[in-house]
């Protein structure tokens, strides 16, 4: 799949001869190189759930946020290069105040996600700026009910019941699928992430992970929480007791 | 400013001398700065505040004046600000509208930390401050007397903003309450008032300005903020009484007067 674009992967603004923008496809893969995050969409609202690895024993839990509450009724779960997350957003930020000002309400989530999208594809149009090493999901809950997006380094950005990015995305994608998401609730959705994020951690090439989850629901009221802690302990419990009923299955 | 508009200096074919737009002055002697309109249109007149056992009240009523006549009667001049404050205004509406505006931003903006921390009344009060302060040097002021009044860690908190003036007490009014609410106030608050003992003293001195303020009306509001949160009042109205002696012939012994 991957290829060299030699002479053809310099700078943002050439295409190969095969139609490719190398560069773009390069940011793609900064994307694909860091911990996995997902999120999908329940019946009453959206999880998220992000596998952090840790890179030094002497972070302190809880830093290195990578869910973001943009406004109260949406937030973004960054993959990628951490600093070009926070770039997108502020960004994202921005505009949800932008609209919030101008047009009095909450900013729909469609919206939201068509302005960030233009903005990341902004910089894959000048040779002077590089494209942003990160995707985002973006999930919220506005009049039309719970949505899920994910924006990638092209700015490209479609709407999802599930997606996941990052290094164990394939097997994430698999055990979403797997998935009655149209019957399930946030609560047990909670539940679920957990179970797919310890499941596709890989023990050997990656140490330790913490797990970072927040959820837009009903029963948050349709804001943005991180998922209490005591039902995120719960979560990890039977994540990993899920975990040792396979390892014994085999 | 939005994200659909274009500057002004962008838009093609047209350029705008920034220079050309103050007025000239070819005269030697200083060009005063540049100033706004500043005259309120539709005001709203005295908030009332006052520190009990559990928290503190604010009360107001809803009319929106137009010069003198009394257009508005559904006015909201007590908000909510985050969840254990209420800012109270009177002054231009306008700009009591625009402020809140800023306030919303200020409070979201300290909810999207999701750190566990949440700005305070006292924290509210100085960037109320400083919004004040600055537009008043601007010679664009916010035409206000602003009441802020909350809770936080058991401390109640009550305060007024005025172009930038900040003080606090137990015990706050503004415009005609300053006149006419606070002598009461200064004769009859108590720190262990009850919430009713507390909402009979500012019914109280609100049926006093409804008698003597030509502004209000007979139609309020009264807010409660305790450790549990803010409870803003529906509407509600208060029995005048019209039968003391002094109504019957008002103008007597005021010669000429009708």
């Amino acid at each position: 799949m991957s290829s060299i674009g030699t002479g053809y992967d310099l700078s943002v603004t050439t295409f190969s001869p095969d139609g490719r923008v190398f560069q773009v496809e390069y940011a793609a893969k900064a994307v694909d190189n860091s911990g996995t995050v997902v999120g999908i969409k329940c019946k009453d609202g959206v999880v998220f759930g992000v596998e952090k690895l840790i890179v030094s024993k002497m972070l302190l839990e809880g830093s290195n946020r990578r869910i973001h509450a943009v406004q109260r009724h949406a937030a973004m779960a960054m993959a990628g290069v951490a600093a070009d997350g926070r770039q997108i957003v502020s960004r994202a930020r921005a505009e949800a105040n932008n609209y919030e000002n101008f047009y009095g309400d909450e900013i729909p989530i469609k919206e939201l996600c068509d302005r960030v999208a233009s903005y990341v594809h902004l910089s894959t149009l000048y040779w002077w700026l590089r494209p942003f090493g990160s995707a985002a999901i973006l999930g919220g809950y506005d009049r039309d009910g719970p949505q899920l997006y994910m924006i990638e380094p092209s700015g490209v950005a479609y709407r999802y019941f599930g997606a996941a990015v990052g290094k164990g995305r394939q097997a994430a994608k698999t055990e979403i699928e797997k998935l009655k998401l149209s019957e399930l609730t946030c609560r047990e959705g909670v539940k679920e992430v957990a179970k797919i994020i310890y499941g596709i951690h890989d023990e050997a090439k990656d140490k330790a992970f913490e797990l970072e989850m927040s959820w837009i629901c009903d029963e948050t009221n349709k804001v943005h929480q991180r998922v209490p802690a005591d039902l995120l302990e719960e979560a990890k419990a039977a994540a990993k007791a899920a975990l040792e009923e396979d390892m014994d299955a085999d | 400013m939005f994200a659909t508009g274009i500057a002004e200096e962008d838009r093609k074919g047209s350029y705008v001398d920034r220079s050309i737009s103050r007025p000239c002055n070819f005269e030697i002697s200083q060009q005063s700065p540049v100033t706004h309109t500043q005259y309120p249109y539709v005001t709203g007149t005295s908030v009332l505040g006052i520190k009990y056992k559990d928290g503190v009240l604010l009360a107001a009523d809803m009319a929106g004046s137009y010069g003198s006549t009394v257009r508005y009667k559904s006015i909201h001049r007590l908000k909510a600000v985050g969840s254990h404050a209420v800012l109270g205004a009177s002054g231009e509406i306008s700009d009591f509208q625009q402020v809140t505006q800023y306030l919303d931003e200020l409070v979201l903006n300290d909810y999207m930390w999701e750190d566990g921390n949440k700005l305070g009344p006292q924290e509210i009060h100085s960037y109320l401050n400083r919004l004040m302060y600055n537009k008043r040097n601007k010679f664009d002021p916010f035409w206000n007397s602003l009441v802020l009044g909350g809770v936080e860690n058991g401390q109640k908190y009550l305060g007024v903003n005025m172009i930038g003036v900040h003080y606090k007490d137990n015990h706050v009014a503004t415009g005609f309450g300053n006149h006419l609410a606070r002598p009461m106030f200064r004769n009859e608050w108590r720190e262990d008032l009850t919430l009713e003992e507390g909402v009979k003293l500012l019914e109280k001195c609100l049926l006093v300005l409804f008698y003597r303020d030509r502004s209000s009306i007979n139609k309020f509001q009264i807010a409660k903020i305790t450790e549990e949160g803010v409870v803003i009042s529906e509407p509600f109205a208060l029995k005048p009484n019209w039968d003391f002696k002094a109504f019957h012939n008002p103008t007597l012994g005021a010669d000429g007067s009708w």
